[in-house]
């Protein structure tokens, strides 16, 4: 680091960029990235697309392959409409948790743009889907093409086969229960020794030659297994169906009593594909604040070594300013707290707390308060933590403070709403909390779990709401869901609202 | 192992597939939205659809994704909020109305909080929904008769020029541009140092230091009014003026006239089909000329040129005179439209019946006056859902059908047809159109 400061000469002049320079550009950001920053990567796969293919990507939660379904062109069609009306403007660029690790870049963009856009993907988020534990623990990183491949051309097989109607149907229903499609907290259950010998059947089945849809799923297994049961007792059934359940795909993937095997195959899909976002929308904070600390960091170096010149420096820190303002709650622009804002203020907080610790921060974080590897300090962060223990971990009074963050509590009961706690010494700790609290997915979605189902007896399939702080579901949609819930499980079904036990 | 990808060039419409199932999805809503948007469009005005397709606005029934989700209302909830002013901790806020207050986000959660959904047709899904089911073909250019006059183009800015050209804001930014630039003292500055002296000079003794300081401000005034004079207000190097270039004007300007029969026996059915009709012929035109017009001819036993509105919407009675149409046409097109400048069309719907002996003037008064200087002339007769014998066989009508169809045998250009529902309208306009080339070639040459 000291021996760059050596003036080198601009890595580019002008607004044009052109492949050449977006590779010096990239070298040079991957010398900061890699040497000073230490950060460890995928291989990028950089692409140029267009800003149709840009609307093209927004529609298809930004995978790049993914299966045909209505949802999709309505997406597209609404982000069409708002950026053609110019409301919306559109991302620099896309970033795919795979490896190699695919971003997309706007042509549109400037040269300085791109430069930015890569220190902000290539770099920033690459490092942090390769690095992140969720994303380590629960996404696969290097399969996911071939999954969406997979996943692709066999509903557009079964289209085919089974006429689009019906897919979309089946489609619908697991799209309504998407949310309800993921394993929070334990891993899905290890098959038990008749699966296994099941499987073992099935697979000696597929030896002897099936079509394209014939591919083994855990559905097909399933069915062998119900015959077993000889004891219908609740405790049994409890044991053999891994009750209470929260990830209800999985369950009407493995015990719906009407689903045909590619139907089956079908919730399989969207849960797995639910389940490989899932990491994304627990992280967004960090995700985003990672990246931003990233360009910006390496964006100053490469100034400082003279390798942009102050034109193209001036129109990065434009575009970094304005990702990462923060309008306050009474500002028309408000539309809650911006993530880019949050993430990238904690990083560079971090970072000041190592390099600059005052005797507050000392107090609240004495394990890393003028630890001289700031770098190591953050890199740990990134690695270990999710959006809501982040927050609780590293939230500072100072941030608090300059955020000037607030409390405020709506209790129905209550006539009006209660500011609770604003930022000062007695309200940093319950603020930090509260706002942890607003990033916790298991906290923010409903807790719907399926308690029962007699497949001997009457069929129906109990599902429990477990209420909490006294918050019910959307009626109309609840509505909603239960008919298509009905359609996959053939039955009836019964959701009932339970309120949590105690503890608020 | 870093590597460059350029997908620009690959195919585009990758979300074709999802549009088709979106649009089939929503079908039925965007029926009624676009047949809705028919009735109450104005063919002149709002221009049919424009190239860039139409607008829908469609209710979310049958397009929403249900989820589960917390509802907005009721229960305990805390929310952390940036930029406290001046609470503290107890104050209360009234809760906003409407119930949505701070939930509100949750309530939307993916933007489907609204019962409306808009879009953005293209003008094909358009058509094709509006001509339900038919395909569109490729609607081959037609030659079209072109005159050509000089005009006159802005062509940007020059430094020299006529005053009358002068561009004030490009001068005014160059000139204050030059003067920040070269640090043109203001008028304020030399006022307040005039002031300033004479306060000076009014004292009738001055100090040794006042003195100096008088002559300074003596020395600095002379600076000040020596580089205002150096620095000029507004400099000849700051004036820019327009430029204009003359420019050959391809002159391709159409105006379509619309004649319809209004007595009673013309009932709301009819007047649609025949909207339709006219809606699509101004479409059409409208791609194939830089400008058209539209005029609206409506007559009983009497005619009279009339705004769209009372077109297709005021009520008229009387005989049916279809020849009066055709003269008021001549009138026009003499008066307003001379046939070297404009290339002129013709659409003519009625329900087919005509008074006495009235339909051969009418053969003779498009014989000789009107299809001589038109480039193509529609004759739309609308007849009952029920009177299949007459749309399966063109050579049965009233008199006003054989007249004209005496004309199309001398015409190439004219075209007659036969329709009962919106369905028809489409498969005959492409029939018109088809052999229109020929039509054009025989009006051209």
């Amino acid at each position: 680091m000291q021996a760059a400061e050596t003036a080198r000469t601009p890595l580019f002049d002008g607004p044009e960029w052109t492949f050449e320079l977006m590779g010096k550009a990239r070298d040079a950001i991957e010398e900061i990235a890699l040497g000073d920053l230490g950060l460890d990567v995928y291989p990028n796969q950089i692409e140029i697309i267009s800003a149709e293919q840009m609307l093209d990507a927004y529609s298809c939660v930004g995978l790049p392959l993914m299966y045909q379904h209505w949802s999709f062109g309505k997406h597209f069609a609404r982000d069409e409409a708002l950026y053609r009306t110019g409301r919306q403007g559109l991302a620099y660029e896309i970033v795919i948790n795979s490896n190699p690790c695919i971003s997309y870049n706007m042509e549109e963009n400037t040269m300085a743009m791109q430069t930015l856009v890569m220190a902000h993907a290539a770099f920033g988020h690459n490092h942090f889907f390769k690095n992140n534990y969720l994303f380590q623990q629960w996404t696969d990183a290097a399969g996911i093409h071939d999954y969406l491949a997979f996943a692709k051309n066999y509903i557009a097989a079964c289209e085919e086969r089974y006429g689009p109607m019906a897919v979309e149907e089946v489609l619908d229903a697991a799209h309504a229960l998407q949310s309800q499609g993921v394993f929070r907290y334990g891993r899905p259950p290890k098959p038990t020794r008749e699966e296994l010998v099941a499987m073992q059947k099935v697979r000696e089945g597929y030896e002897s030659g099936q079509s394209v849809l014939d591919i083994w799923t855990d559905s097909t297994l399933g069915r062998d297994k119900l015959e077993m049961v000889e004891d219908a007792d609740y405790s049994a059934r409890r044991k053999m169906m891994n009750l209470p359940q929260e990830n209800i795909l999985y369950f009407l993937e493995k015990h719906s009593p009407v689903l045909e095997p590619w139907q089956s195959e079908i919730l399989r899909i969207v849960r797995m594909l639910a389940q490989y976002l899932y990491p994304q929308k627990q992280t967004k904070v960090m995700n985003e604040g990672c990246a931003t600390f990233v360009h910006y960091y390496i964006i100053n170096k490469l100034y400082e070594q003279g390798q942009i010149t102050q034109g193209a420096y001036m129109e990065m820190l434009h575009s970094h300013t304005n990702v990462v303002m923060q309008p306050e709650y009474d500002d028309q622009r408000y539309s809650g707290i911006n993530p880019y804002a949050l993430g990238f203020a904690m990083m560079q907080d971090i970072r000041r707390i190592c390099q600059d610790p005052t005797d507050e921060d000392r107090e609240w974080f004495p394990d890393f308060a003028g630890n001289p590897d700031w770098r190591g300090v953050l890199r740990d962060a990134w690695a270990n933590y999710r959006d809501e223990s982040f927050i609780q971990q590293f939230l500072s009074p100072h941030l608090i403070r300059k955020f000037k963050l607030f409390t405020l509590t709506n209790d129905a009961e209550l006539p009006n709403l209660v500011v609770s706690q604003i930022h000062n010494r007695a309200g940093y700790k319950a603020i930090r909390r509260d706002l942890a609290k607003q990033y916790d997915l298991a906290y923010l979605e409903p807790d719907i779990q399926v308690t029962d189902a007699d497949l001997r007896g009457d069929r129906e399939l109990k599902l429990t709401h477990t209420v909490r702080d006294g918050i019910h579901l959307d009626e109309d949609d609840q509505e909603e869901v239960l008919k298509h819930l009905r359609r996959l499980w053939g039955y009836d079904v019964r959701l009932d609202a339970v309120e949590a036990s105690t503890e608020r | 192992m870093h590597h460059f990808i350029d997908r620009r060039a690959n195919p585009k419409g990758k979300s074709l597939g999802n549009r088709q199932r979106f649009l089939r999805r929503a079908r039925e809503n965007i029926k009624e939205r676009v047949d809705q948007s028919v009735r109450g469009k104005s063919i002149q005005n709002g221009s049919g659809v424009p190239d860039e397709g139409e607008k829908v606005t469609i209710p979310t029934r049958g397009l929403k994704e249900p989820r589960f989700f917390h509802s907005s209302k009721g229960g305990l909830r805390r929310h952390v909020l940036p930029g406290n002013k001046d609470f503290v901790v107890g104050d209360t806020i009234k809760r906003p109305q409407g119930g949505a207050g701070q939930g509100g986000r949750k309530a939307s959660e993916d933007g489907d909080g609204e019962d409306e959904f808009s879009f953005t047709l293209t003008q094909e899904e358009y058509l094709e929904i509006l001509f339900e089911g038919l395909e569109l073909p490729d609607l081959v250019e037609k030659a079209t008769v072109e005159t050509e006059t000089i005009g006159t183009r802005r062509a940007g800015l020059t430094t020299a020029g006529t005053p009358n050209n002068l561009n004030l804001v490009r001068t005014m930014r160059n000139s204050l541009g030059r003067r920040i630039a070269l640090q043109r003292p203001t008028t304020k500055s030399q006022r307040d140092l005039e002031e300033q002296i004479a306060e000076l000079e009014a004292l009738d003794e001055r100090t040794p230091p006042q003195e100096e300081f008088l002559e300074a401000l003596k020395k600095r005034l002379e600076g000040i009014i020596r580089k205002r004079k150096v620095v000029g207000y507004i400099d000849p190097l700051d004036l820019r003026y327009d430029t204009f270039v003359p420019e050959k004007i391809r002159n391709s300007r159409a105006v379509v006239f619309c004649l319809m029969d209004v007595s009673g026996s013309m009932q709301e059915r009819e007047k649609d089909l025949a909207k339709r009709f006219f809606l699509l012929l101004h479409l059409f035109l409208e791609r194939c000329y830089e400008h058209t017009e539209l005029v609206f001819v409506r007559h009983t036993h009497h005619a009279q040129e009339v705004d769209e509105e009372t077109f297709f919407y005021a009520r008229e009675t009387g005989g049916t005179i279809v020849s009066t149409a055709l003269e008021k046409m001549k009138e026009i097109i003499e008066e307003r439209y001379p046939p070297d400048e404009w290339n002129i069309y013709g659409a003519q719907a009625s329900d087919g019946e005509n008074f006495g002996n009235d339909s051969v003037r009418c053969k003779n008064l498009l014989l000789n006056d009107l299809l001589p200087v038109s480039q193509f002339y529609a004759y739309v007769e609308i007849v009952d859902e029920a009177a299949e014998m007459l749309l399966n066989n063109p050579e049965a009508g009233e008199d006003l059908w054989q007249n004209y169809r005496e004309v199309k045998a001398q015409a190439q250009h004219f075209e007659m047809q036969r329709v009962s529902q919106p369905g028809h309208i489409y498969p005959i306009f492409r029939e018109f159109f088809l052999p229109k080339v020929k039509g054009a070639q025989y009006a051209g040459s």
